[in-house]
């Protein structure tokens, strides 16, 4: 079975579908998974800071949700991709190390979720603010402290409410993988652009692209309804 | 008129419990040998919110087995002074507590005060029900498992279990007891609310107009319970209604702009009040 399809993929324009193209794809699905980590963790904290009592954790998040999503985002990549690796062996050149080389991946994953954490941040900030004030009392009043009513009462309500934002700014981090292709990665429309070009077709190769992107965020769809019933259990509809 | 009908109803009801036996463990660990007339004392309050002087050197004490009414007009400071007795109050950053206030002779806002522990000794239920977005089951038994009072299912199982018995929603939800609390009606929420403060044991119940949210049907069943949970607890009720303060309280608490005017026996400050102010709130003149 998976012979004959495998042998039915490579048949497929040119040869170039399987393994090229698909292989693209798979790199970009990892690259997006991997930022949308990154992406949560900085959106969290982000958020958590600019709505913390503390002016500096205040201050230090405003600045970066203003800065990063203020500058475009490829503008970003080559910043952090070639001043990063700068920075890093100005770093280690004092240390005394040797040079070090940042993989493109690394680099494209850092940028990526660097960015999109930025917009997380602002999509929880929304969401924690969105939950009733006396369900956080309620906590308090019930003896929690503030690491348990985060845990078990802002977190869990605020799910809800950061669904659909967060749905908006996966579909968008899925696509501007695209923009890896400007660093020196293989991701399916550096792929596609290559494969285009040696058969010279490149409008065939720009739609299977498009198509494909469409499969993951359709899968992505999905998935994001699932969450959002499941983490509207007992909330009834107006 | 109709304050002379509901006067009526509340005399009849009218009880002062000393049974002490019903105290729990925790509380004659406390104080072992001296019955506790007044479980908690508040002295000169004064409350800040940045620049707004919302309550004003208020002094009054909460006795055991009472139910203790606060009433007053909009804005007098009534859930302000309430939020203090459980220093909800903290969380608000622009908020600024003078004065004492003591729980069994001890001093709660010391910095030796556990506020964990204050939290669990006095409890809460707010105006709107908050269940937490959890089983009904669940909601009942994080209190007594966060305060380590059970230490297996079957002990968990029957503080839950007896706690929703007690505000009769046992019989309603014995079904669905894993479905979410928020799934409830509202008078049901609040009444899992009130299980939710009594599974910890308190010695205080605050409560802030419990039934401002619910129908008539809803409000009697909670009124019928404060009235049953006085036999074992202190509670302070902060309401709107004066026909509930008259029905369910022992004494009164009449606040304005912050400051506390009277405070008397719930049949004297309705039929006899001693303020001006008092009576004409009460009357209906303003408020």
């Amino acid at each position: 079975m998976h012979e004959f399809l495998t042998d039915l993929l490579s048949g497929v324009l040119g040869g170039y579908l399987y393994p090229f193209i698909l292989e693209g794809m798979l790199l970009t699905i990892q690259l997006a998974v991997f930022s949308l980590f990154i992406a949560l963790a900085l959106g969290l904290l982000g958020a958590t800071a600019k709505l913390s009592s503390n002016r500096i954790a205040r201050l230090v998040a405003g600045t970066y949700t203003t800065l990063i999503r203020g500058v475009p985002d490829i503008v970003l990549m080559f910043i952090i991709f070639f001043g990063g690796q700068l920075l890093v062996n100005v770093i280690g050149d004092k240390l005394g190390l040797d040079y070090i080389e940042i993989s493109e991946f690394t680099a494209g994953v850092t940028t990526i979720g660097f960015i999109f954490g930025a917009y997380m941040a602002e999509t929880f900030r929304g969401a924690i603010l969105a939950v009733p004030r006396g369900e956080i009392e309620a906590g308090y009043a019930y003896g929690m402290t503030s690491f348990q009513v985060f845990r078990r009462i802002t977190f869990p309500a605020c799910v809800r409410h950061a669904i659909p934002g967060f749905g908006n700014n996966w579909l968008v981090l899925a696509k501007t993988t695209a923009l890896v292709s400007v660093i020196g990665l293989e991701d399916m429309v550096f792929r596609a652009t290559q494969a285009g070009g040696s058969l010279r077709q490149p409008f065939t190769f720009l739609f299977v692209v498009a198509i494909l992107y469409l499969v993951i965020t359709a899968v992505s769809d999905g998935g994001l309804r699932w969450m959002e019933k499941r983490y509207s259990a007992g909330v009834r509809r107006a | 008129m109709q304050t002379e009908t509901n006067v009526t109803v509340e005399k009849e009801r009218i009880v002062i419990h000393t049974d002490t036996s019903k105290f729990d463990a925790r509380k004659s660990e406390v104080n072992q040998n001296v019955f506790i007339e007044n479980r908690m004392t508040a002295d000169n309050i004064d409350v800040y919110y940045s620049d707004n002087h919302a309550i004003k050197n208020v002094s009054l004490e909460i006795r055991a087995n009472e139910v203790l009414a606060i009433i007053g007009p909009s804005g007098c400071g009534k859930s302000t002074f309430l939020r203090c007795l459980n220093r909800i109050n903290d969380i608000i950053d622009s908020c600024r507590i003078t004065g004492s206030i003591k729980l069994d002779g001890k001093e709660i806002y010391s910095s030796d005060f556990d506020v964990v522990e204050l939290r669990a000794r006095v409890g809460m239920v707010f105006q709107k029900p908050n269940p937490f977005p959890k089983s009904i089951y669940d909601n009942v038994a994080y209190g007594p498992r966060l305060h380590s009072l059970v230490s297996s299912r079957a002990e968990t199982d029957e503080i839950v279990y007896s706690c929703l018995e007690r505000v009769g929603l046992l019989s309603e939800v014995s079904d669905r007891i894993q479905n979410s609390g928020t799934e409830l009606s509202g008078g049901q929420q609040q009444r899992l609310c009130i299980a939710r403060a009594i599974a910890v044991q308190p010695d205080v119940i605050l409560m802030d107009e419990p039934c401002s949210a619910l129908d008539p049907i809803a409000t009697a069943k909670i009124e019928d319970l404060i009235d049953e949970l006085r036999s074992q607890y202190s509670i302070v009720i902060v309401t709107h209604s004066m026909q509930q303060a008259a029905r369910v309280s022992q004494r009164t608490a009449y606040f304005n702009l912050g400051e506390l005017i009277e405070l008397g026996d719930t049949s004297q400050v309705f039929t006899n009040p001693n303020h001006q102010l008092t009576e004409d709130y009460i009357t209906g003149k303003f408020g």
